[in-house]
């Protein structure tokens, strides 16, 4: 599974896409293989299931989540080490999978998505019958 | 050497710090800038403040409230945060980016602040703590009394 875009930075770096409008952030994510699923764990706080758009179309999983900003426009801010705006990110998945199965759920900030595989891509034990 | 209320204690921080402002000097205001976040070992903050009130957020994705511990004492807020890790069996992990573990951070608060009048709360991974500033910190409004 190979990402195409980098980690989320903050805007001064320049690391932020710019994208449909204003600045698009890269979440950090965990992906896990397991023998019958890809488990992705996506750090997207500060928004809400209904603002979370989840595709795979062509072996792509695109992640879109809007997230409104949570103070006044014109804060002044003492410190601010982040950001806040929408996040994207996409991903090639190479694993064949079923994508009618597919479940994500939005808890503490955090997007998981299941991604179970295909039937033909999951590991099968032939069992070795004993001829006498 | 000038550090503002907010500016981390921590020697080598500051020493960074202090290099990348001379560099971005040198280069008309187009520094490095702070590291990223997950490479300071500690959570990425926004401060901000009204008349009576001290904000203070943290973006704390996958933590729950029993693995933060704030506490106050004058004008110093202390953040500590547990990343809970998970251990899955029979798994191969092809990203890890999102954090584990401990991270800890001490803010020195541009005024004092009223330890009884401090709320935090917990939203979809987003920390959001309001901290009253004492009162002999606040804006006083004086009447002029006219003769």
């Amino acid at each position: 599974m190979a990402d195409e875009k980098r980690m989320r930075r903050t805007p001064e770096e320049g690391h932020v896409e710019h994208l449909r409008q204003g600045v698009c952030y890269l979440p950090l994510v965990d992906i896990v293989e397991k023998a019958e699923e890809i488990i992705l764990k996506a750090d997207i706080p500060g928004t809400r299931p209904e603002n979370i758009d989840v595709n795979f179309e062509d072996g792509i999983l695109t992640i879109y989540a809007k997230v409104d900003p949570r103070q006044e426009p014109g804060t002044q801010y003492l410190l601010r080490e982040y950001g806040v705006g929408d996040y994207h990110r996409s991903f090639q998945v190479s694993e064949a999978i079923d994508a009618s199965r597919i479940t994500a759920e939005y808890a503490d900030g955090v997007l998981t998505l299941h991604l179970p595989k295909a039937e033909a891509a999951r590991p099968r034990k032939i069992p070795v019958q004993v001829s006498s | 050497m000038a550090r503002g209320p907010l500016a981390s204690r921590d020697p080598f921080t500051q020493l960074r710090r202090e290099i990348e402002r001379l560099f971005a000097d040198v280069f008309e205001g187009r520094g490095f800038g702070p590291p990223p976040w997950w490479e300071q070992h500690r959570p990425a903050v926004n401060v901000w403040e009204d008349q009576d009130s001290v904000f203070v957020e943290l973006e704390v994705p996958g933590v729950k409230s029993e693995n933060l511990d704030l506490s106050v004492m004058g004008s110093e807020l202390s953040i500590k945060v547990h990343y809970p890790e998970e251990k899955l069996e029979g798994a191969t992990y092809h990203r890890r980016e999102r954090p584990v573990g401990d991270f800890a951070r001490v803010l020195r608060l541009p005024t004092e602040v009223d330890p009884a009048k401090v709320e935090a709360s917990l939203e979809n991974g987003v920390l959001t703590i309001k901290l009253a500033k004492a009162e002999a910190a606040r804006p006083r409004k004086i009447a002029v009394a006219t003769r």
